[in-house]
């Protein structure tokens, strides 16, 4: 017995040091560098941070903030509306809608949208007026900042949606199809009441990520002259020089938004996990 | 489509009535002409290999895969199609989807609904298609759940029940309309052998109730046992029909020798 005892105890395996040490070095480094890094651009860098503040909190960081929701929110809203159109066009038997739908897809996936939106902007130029049956549009009215930088990122951003909403439909298993017409549902009753409730748990994270990077991404329309979070800064530089200082201003903002969306589109999944019974495991088991 | 002659349904007694009924994916055939009739409160079993054609014919009954050529008659509807006066034209999706409510369907993967409990799933044709009263179908999924020994489970989703538990929830979906006859496309194939008994004594009681059933199955001592007739199908044809005594027991078709021989 005791000698079995004493064998234990020689069989106890000691830890080495080597590999502790070396972390630690490692971890120093890396903190070496980030602090010279810090040091560079905060510390000798000449960044006006009391005019940071300042303009963080202006009226006019303010009404960019609201308009870059704006901008987010109705184009994401409108690509959920004509992705699901196009999802379902290049999920249909019809030659002519998959067709149509699959070219938009080429089209808009294929070209910048800095191109678009600038192209949009310009539409008066080559088409003055816009003539249908019952009336006719003066272009350059209906053509503002605002509007072309809705229509390009609404259209841009509904291709994209599309092949998410796409993903998420064929995600579910034909069984559960197959299952819901066997109890005598019609194909659209399938799709809307059995699909696509297991599909929303599988196009949910991916439209987040979409939803945040869209929210980055209008920052492309200052270029047309849109005063969203980066037109505002933009502008407000022009005038007072404070180039870096507004950079940093619209950093700030994007990083809140960007941080509270993210918050959101967590809580958002946990909840649509937990009305669903046995949570994320299940996902995998659709799938 | 194609042109049956309501005159000529020599099977007047039977719920479900094929006759030469042809099939092909493409350029390949699959049903290349089966006759079968399964008369009320059958049990009609299908075997043969794999590839044989036996599930797609099972599928072609309620409309999940459609045919070529033949007539394929439920009690007195033409499948996949309906009259138009004096002819037949394909029928609309609502009407194939009515006809599908009175026939049930158990699949060989159980394809329960993964975000509703046991009970949601056995009364989801009641409540969604049906539009029975939520409180009636509950009762009514209630008696279902009892009825294949699982009452006490109503409250669980699939991924919380075994293979044999998830099976016996979607034979009381497939029984929850009262259909006026209930496929079984190789209901135990998916699981466990030491689960596959559970099923079976489910199906062995609906049986003894004398529901209408038509099973493509494996278990070929379980159709020894409680079938009514057996078709054995062989590469798209039924080489061989009968009592379970003929076909199993004293086969004479030499496919059908060499299949039961593999398959023991």
């Amino acid at each position: 017995m005791s000698q079995t005892e004493t064998r234990a105890e020689d069989l106890l395996i000691h830890r080495r040091s080597g590999p502790r040490i070396v972390n630690a070095i490692i971890a120093v480094i890396a903190i070496i560098v980030v602090a010279v890094a810090v040091q560079v651009f905060i510390g000798t860098g000449r960044i006006r941070w009391d005019i940071v503040w300042t303009y963080m909190w202006s009226p006019a960081l303010f009404n960019g903030v609201g308009t870059t929701l704006m901008l987010t929110g109705v184009s994401l809203a409108g690509s959920i509306v004509l992705g699901t159109i196009l999802a379902a066009m290049l999920i249909s038997n019809n030659a002519v809608l998959k067709l149509i739908a699959s070219s938009y897809i080429w089209f808009f996936r294929g070209t910048p949208l800095l191109v678009q939106i600038v192209f949009w902007f310009n539409l008066g130029l080559f088409l003055p007026t816009i003539e249908l049956p019952w009336t006719s549009i003066n272009t350059n009215l209906l053509i503002t900042p605002t509007t072309a930088a809705l229509l390009g990122l609404l259209l841009n951003v509904s291709a994209f949606m599309c092949e998410v909403i796409r993903g998420g439909l064929i995600s579910v298993d034909k069984g559960q199809t197959e299952a819901a017409l066997s109890i005598g549902m019609t194909p659209v009753q399938a799709l809307l009441q059995i699909v696509l409730p297991q599909a929303v748990r599988v196009i949910l994270p991916t439209a987040g990520n979409l939803a945040i990077d869209l929210l980055k991404t209008t920052s492309l329309v200052y270029v047309i002259g849109t005063r969203e979070i980066m037109g505002s800064t933009q502008s407000i530089a022009a005038q007072t020089f404070y180039v870096i200082e507004m950079l940093v201003v619209a950093s700030l903002w994007y990083l809140i938004l960007v941080t509270v969306a993210t918050l959101l589109q967590a809580q958002l999944e946990k909840r649509l996990a937990r009305s669903q019974g046995a949570g994320p495991v299940q996902i995998g088991k659709v799938i | 489509m194609h042109n049956p002659s309501p005159a000529d349904r020599s099977f007047p007694d039977g719920i479900v009535r094929i006759r030469n009924l042809r099939k092909s994916f493409n350029e390949h055939e699959v049903l290349k002409g089966i006759d079968l009739n399964v008369r009320k409160g059958e049990a009609a079993f299908i075997i043969g290999a794999s590839g044989s054609g036996k599930s797609t014919l099972l599928r072609c009954v309620n409309s999940l895969e459609t045919y070529q050529a033949g007539e394929l008659w439920v009690e007195d509807y033409l499948v996949g199609a309906e009259r138009s006066g004096n002819r037949w034209v394909e029928a609309r999706a609502s009407t194939t989807a009515r006809r599908r409510s009175q026939i049930g369907m158990v699949f060989q993967r159980f394809n329960l609904f993964p975000n509703m409990t046991a009970l949601e799933n056995v009364i989801s044709g009641l409540v969604m298609v049906q539009k029975m009263p939520k409180a009636q179908a509950r009762e009514r999924g209630m008696d279902l759940l009892a009825k294949v020994g699982l009452a006490e489970r109503a409250g669980s989703y699939p991924s919380q029940l075994s293979g044999g538990q998830q099976q016996r929830v979607a034979i009381a979906r497939a029984i929850a309309a009262n259909p006026a006859v209930i496929l079984f496309d190789e209901p135990t194939s998916a699981l466990d052998p030491e689960l596959v008994g559970e099923v079976l004594s489910v199906m062995r009681e609906l049986i003894k109730e004398g529901m209408t059933m038509l099973i493509v199955t494996h278990e070929i001592s379980f159709a020894e046992e409680v079938g009514d007739s057996v078709y054995f199908i062989d590469k798209g044809v039924v080489a061989e029909h009968g009592s379970p005594q003929q076909v199993i027991r004293q086969p004479s078709h030499p496919r059908t020798i060499e299949f039961l021989a593999r398959i023991r």
